[in-house]
């Protein structure tokens, strides 16, 4: 099925879940990520319970924390 | 207030703009925006609002000028060494433009301080460098009902949103709370390729000016990441407002200010 990752369109398995997400896009300190899927955030407790369906949109969002 | 032949000189590249003109440029002139940090973001931020005449901007920080900053810290110059950043950024803004008014703060952003700070100005801008001060100025100004211009940035990376409270989402509907102390690399251990505070800061400097004079707009409602190895923007939509926020739903659990424990960008033995 075909999803939307960070504005970039993928092809992954059906069924594939956030948390199997997050680790083929081997996303930096995936414990502290925010996930929104369908512009909506996804709660850290439910990345291996909710499946994307084709069209999904998913973005991640990281902690920057310099600036000065 | 009418102009000086110097300020309708001086300005006349906004004037000439339709959506600002003479009466934009007027609002630019009786704005007052705050930079918190006169550092990477701050001092471009700081640099481009002088010179389009914010009446005037204040600036807070507690540091003195370092070698080590001047890789990124435009408004600073190698003669600046030791001196407080407050003041060296304060002496290049009055260089840049007579026509503001420049307050200091020597102190960093605290729970006992930071409502009396933003308390007097239309715009905040955050360019601090590590996560408490970045919570602690997120719930300030949604208590406060300031907006708020936030961005963080690292390595090669850098991103910003605009929040207007009782409007649009906050830090805090994004991130609930600070990641532990180092378990998010800050810019000294990871590093920071200096013209991203140029880009980032700038934008934060851009997104000042359109609020104060009213034009476009806003990033309120989406983060804007900046990727210069891809040489990528990405403009992510955020949910709206609140929506189980701790600080800035409509039945707030957060209702005071945290001083969370620092992890800074550039701590030195001594830094409160």
């Amino acid at each position: 099925m075909k999803i939307t990752v960070a504005g970039e369109k993928k092809e992954v398995k059906e069924g594939l879940t956030v948390a199997e997400l997050i680790a083929i896009e081997d996303v930096e300190t995936p414990e502290y990520v925010t996930v929104s899927l369908n512009e909506e955030f996804v709660e850290q407790e439910g990345f291996s319970a909710t499946t994307l369906k084709e069209g999904d949109e998913v973005e991640f969002l990281y902690f920057m924390g310099g600036g000065r | 207030m009418g102009f000086t032949n110097e300020q309708l000189e001086r300005y006349s590249r906004h004037i000439i703009l339709k959506e600002i003109g003479v009466k934009g440029q007027k609002k630019l002139l009786e704005s007052k925006v705050l930079i918190i940090g006169a550092g990477g973001l701050g001092a471009p931020a700081a640099l481009y609002l002088a010179a389009a005449g914010v009446g005037t901007i204040g600036i807070a920080d507690a540091d003195a000028v370092d070698l080590s900053n001047l890789q990124r810290q435009v408004i600073h110059t190698t003669n600046d060494i030791g001196k407080k950043k407050v003041d060296s950024a304060a002496e290049t803004m009055r260089a840049i433009n007579p026509d503001v008014n420049v307050k200091t703060y020597y102190d960093f952003v605290d729970s006992t301080n930071i409502m009396d700070m933003i308390a007097d100005y239309d715009f905040i801008m955050d360019g601090t460098d590590n996560f408490p001060a970045k919570f602690l100025i997120n719930d300030a100004c949604v208590m406060a009902k300031k907006p708020l211009s936030h961005a963080g940035i690292i390595r090669f990376k850098g991103q910003l949103t605009t929040i207007l409270p009782g409007e649009g989402p906050c830090y805090r509907c994004i991130f609930k709370n600070p990641p532990p102390k180092d378990a998010v690399p800050t810019c000294k251990q990871a590093g920071v390729i200096g013209a991203m505070g140029g880009v980032i800061g700038s934008l934060q400097a851009m997104e000042a000016v359109k609020y104060i004079t009213g034009v476009g707009e806003l990033l309120s409602g989406y983060l804007l990441t900046y990727d210069a190895l891809k040489m990528e923007f990405h403009k992510i939509k955020l949910p709206p407002r609140g929506k189980g926020c701790a600080v800035c739903s409509d039945h707030p659990t957060i209702t005071k200010l945290i001083d969370y424990e620092q992890a800074a960008c550039e701590w030195h033995p001594g830094d409160k």
